[in-house]
């Protein structure tokens, strides 16, 4: 821990652009580069978004007759790949760049040009992946896994293909996260203010933590399996072709060994969002803090021990599936702990429904519904019936749209006037929640009952009895791609000309609440000194002892 | 708590469970028929839960619903909530109640499994030997029906080896014990057949064995579950069961057929499309031959 060190305000000798051109340079300070990703990553949240909505077209009527077929098996692979990579990582690597270093109360990341780095390659392997949409054989079209041998079949003969492109992208994303949980990691273990325990990090930071924590166990495991794919891929080797003695489900513990985990990279941060915001619009302390803080390093532990419920049906062992499915279910207990705890923080509380408070609710009540399928999933008979079927491709978007993107927007909304010194529109926010809501549910929702009748996913065309579920889906996913609108108008009109932001609006309890809105490029005048636990709401005993030495005099 | 407030509780948990109960019968309404032994067993333990499920989602939406109808206050009152961090009793109650529920639903799941005795692939079966089953018993008793599966991109193909005869739709006889043997020729397929509730990756180059038993004569369809290229929708067939009078007439007819090429809607659609010129989209593996099959 760092106990204080006075920095002289750096001159440097040219001086960095200021106003909007620092986001498009190498800027090293960590509220830029969290911009930048946040705006990066919701660019392509509106692209992989397009691509839903023309599949939800396609599949409005039972027939393939809106696309060919090998365009539409490209519009699901890009769009999962777009909202995986290229939106919910990055959204909340950005959101953590910027809150993480003030909520620790550091002046910056721990390696400020490596964080540059690892946001730059993000718009790198953005760019190549829209450029394969132009290659002659088209984008890769064997959906965000990429099982072998499909994903190594090549009708064009060409050297360079979809496929091969895909690979590289997901690799160079795969660098530009290690080299974000690398910094996440080391800023979060050395960088901590005076003070500031590990018990008194805020449940968002322990949040963080966990993530990239999986970030850096798990990570290798896809970048080897994608390395040599590539191989298998261009350059003729068969660690997965079955012709020539490679073995396919090989790659298949290799890619679920790091994209089960993933998840909970994505959904930590969003847990760690509800832990952050619900005192503050409930006026009350995070219910038994320190057990919603350690469960997060719990899912983080049984996270790398469940891949193989991916594989039920690939050809595994009874033994294995057995076991997968006691060690998946076991994730229901610390996330239940939490889930808990949540409801226990509002019991009682004083509400304020603002726009971050909904999105928190609702995106609470979605992730409920959604670790119920969830559990589902895991039991190995029911799994057998609708594993690869629209019940779960359900299941995963109430997680990843009902539970982590709309925490993602709850977070923006919230931290929206620190971030810009502006205050958003309230009534475009709520409207933005119930489209957003009902969007979700509509488009959602019937898509575990076809499931459960047997529509299989990935399928360009379908059979006539699933046509109503189908049509609810799409009129639910056109509703969500309309809700939207109200979003970007309010977040570029505010923060154009919305009225001014004080420095803690909210009245939230904080460090980041306790700078300018926006805080100076270096945070705090003096480092502060932390006394207190982080939701000291209904208490009167301050959160740091120098509270005024913070901010510039 | 006074015995008001334990009454109402009481009542509201009760509401709770038969609301829950409630959904539990509904969910056998979401399932296709049930068409094997198996899918009993499945539809019996969805819906075992479905009624937890209910039961966990409407306490907790219940409890936030209610909390966020009763306890909104103006946006001019400053005051804070009872500043309450923690119960340890609480915290112990949700921790242990859902360890009982995980082992619970595991133990049942666990049983439901081993009385389906799914055989995975054939090395899986040696390591299965001597597993009870609930069909072990009627396994043994009478012969079982051995048909040869292949997958292919993108037709099915069932070979009945004792009567040599192949076919593109499969025919299988009521209340028996059916054993496939399921082999691909090219990429990984999935043999699913949703009225079954049964599922199976096909992986090419090694023979899959697969057991189960129809219970119910009728039509149903097999989708091919694990996604396979660009015709991968079209890759279905039908799935007749019939009465084992049916069945082996059936089978004594049509093994006097000629053999002839299946019609294969991958292979259809692909060729129109190239005749017609329209623009194919991007390139694409082009479908394999269809099958030659016994003609009924």
């Amino acid at each position: 821990m760092i106990e204080s060190i006075s920095i002289a305000p750096e001159q440097s000798k040219h001086e960095p652009p200021t106003g909007w051109r620092r986001y498009f340079g190498f800027s090293t300070d960590h509220k830029v580069i969290g911009i930048q990703y946040l705006v990066t990553s919701f660019a392509f949240f509106l692209i992989g978004g397009l691509l839903s909505m023309v599949m939800r077209a396609e599949l409005i009527t039972p027939e393939s007759d809106l696309l060919d077929r090998s365009l539409y098996n490209s519009m699901f692979t890009m769009h999962g790949t777009i909202m995986i990579f290229l939106w919910i990582f990055p959204s909340l690597v950005g959101l953590a760049n910027y809150l993480v270093p003030l909520m620790i109360g550091a002046r910056d990341m721990a390696f400020p040009r490596l964080n540059a780095v690892a946001f730059w390659l993000v718009p790198v392997f953005g760019i190549l992946l829209m450029a394969s949409f132009f290659l002659p054989g088209g984008t890769a079209q064997a959906g965000w896994w990429s099982y072998p041998p499909v994903s190594t079949q090549n009708p064009t003969g060409n050297l360079i293909t979809g496929e091969a492109v895909w690979i590289l992208a997901i690799a160079i994303s795969g660098v530009s996260s290690i080299m974000g949980a690398v910094n996440f990691v080391t800023t979060i273990v050395r960088m901590r203010a005076p003070g500031m325990t590990y018990f008194r990090m805020p449940a968002y930071v322990w949040a963080v933590l966990s993530a990239q924590l999986i970030q850096l166990a798990a990570l290798p495991a896809l970048t080897a399996g994608a390395v040599m794919l590539l191989f298998d891929v261009v350059a003729g080797t068969a660690f997965f072709d079955p012709e020539r003695g490679g073995n396919p489900v090989l790659f298949q513990h290799f890619f679920w060994f790091y994209s089960h985990p993933a998840v909970y990279v994505m959904a930590l941060p969003a847990f760690g969002i509800f832990s952050e915001i619900l005192p503050v619009y409930a006026r009350k302390p995070l219910f038994g803090y320190k057990v919603v803080a350690v469960s997060s390093l719990l899912i983080s532990v049984v996270s790398v021990l469940v891949w193989v419920h991916h594989m039920y049906a690939s050809g595994t062992p009874g033994w294995m599936r057995m076991l997968f499915m006691f060690s998946t279910m076991l994730v229901a207990v610390p996330t239940g702990v939490k889930v808990f705890a949540w409801v226990a923080t509002v019991w009682r509380g004083k509400l304020r429904l603002d726009t971050p408070m909904l999105f928190c609710l609702g995106a609470i009540m979605m992730f409920v519904f959604a670790g119920i399928t969830g559990v589902m999933l895991a039991s190995v008979p029911v799994d057998i019936h609708v594993n690869n079927t629209y019940f779960v491709v359900g299941h995963f978007h109430y997680i990843v749209y009902g539970t982590i993107t709309m925490a993602m927007f709850a977070a923006l909304y919230h931290w929206f006037p620190k971030i810009t010194g502006r205050m958003y529109y309230e009534g475009l926010g709520k409207l933005h929640f119930v489209l957003a809501f009902v969007g979700t549910n509509l488009c959602f929702l019937p898509m575990h009952l076809a499931g459960l009748h047997g529509m299989v996913r990935r399928v360009s065309s379908y059979d006539p009895e699933f046509a109503f579920s189908n049509v609810l889906a799409s009129l639910g996913g056109f509703l969500l791609g309309m809700s939207t609108l109200p979003f970007i108008l309010n977040m570029v009109g505010a923060w154009v000309q919305g009225k001014q932001a004080p420095d803690n609006p909210w009245r939230a309890i904080g460090l980041e609440w306790m700078v300018s809105s926006p805080p100076p490029v270096e945070n705090f005048e003096e480092l502060p000194i932390v006394i207190s636990g982080p939701y000291g709401y209904g208490k009167s005993e301050p959160l740091v002892s120098n509270e005024a030495a913070l901010k510039p005099h | 708590m006074n015995v008001k407030t334990i009454s109402l509780l009481v009542v509201l948990v009760s509401l709770s469970l038969l609301a829950s109960l409630w959904m539990g019968q509904q969910a056998y309404t979401w399932l296709p028929p049930q068409a094997s032994a198996e899918s009993k067993l499945v539809d019996d333990l969805f819906s075992f839960l479905v009624v937890l499920g209910s039961f966990i989602f409407l306490g907790i939406t219940g409890t936030l619903l209610y909390t966020m109808l009763t306890q909104q206050v103006s946006r001019f009152d400053l005051s804070d909530g009872p500043p309450i961090e923690g119960s340890v009793t609480l915290e112990v109650v949700w921790t242990v109640i859902p360890v009982l529920l995980v082992f619970w639903i595991a133990g049942y799941s666990y049983q439901v499994y081993q009385q389906m005795a799914i055989r995975g692939p054939m090395d899986v079966v040696h390591m299965h030997m001597g597993t009870p089953s609930a069909y072990a018993a009627a396994a043994d008793a009478e012969p079982i029906e051995e048909i040869d599966v292949l997958a292919k991109q993108w037709s099915w193909a069932f070979h009945y080896p004792e009567q040599n005869v192949t076919t593109s739709e499969l025919h299988l006889p009521v209340d028996r014990r059916v054993r496939l043997s399921m082999t691909s020729e090219d990429v990984i397929h999935g043999f699913y057949i949703p009225a079954f509730r049964l599922k199976q990756d096909i992986l090419p180059k090694r023979t899959i064995e697969f057991e189960f038993t129809p219970v119910r004569e009728g039509k149903y369809r097999l989708d091919d579950s694990q996604f396979s290229g660009t015709y991968f929708a079209v890759m279905q067939a039908d799935v007749l069961v019939e009465s084992p009078e049916h069945y082996s007439q059936w089978l004594t007819t049509v093994a006097k057929g000629d053999r002839v090429p299946a019609s294969n809607s991958a292979y259809t659609e692909y060729n129109t499309r190239q005749e017609k010129g329209i623009r194919p989209g991007w390139p694409t593996i082009k479908p394999a031959a269809p099958p030659l099959v016994n003609q009924g």
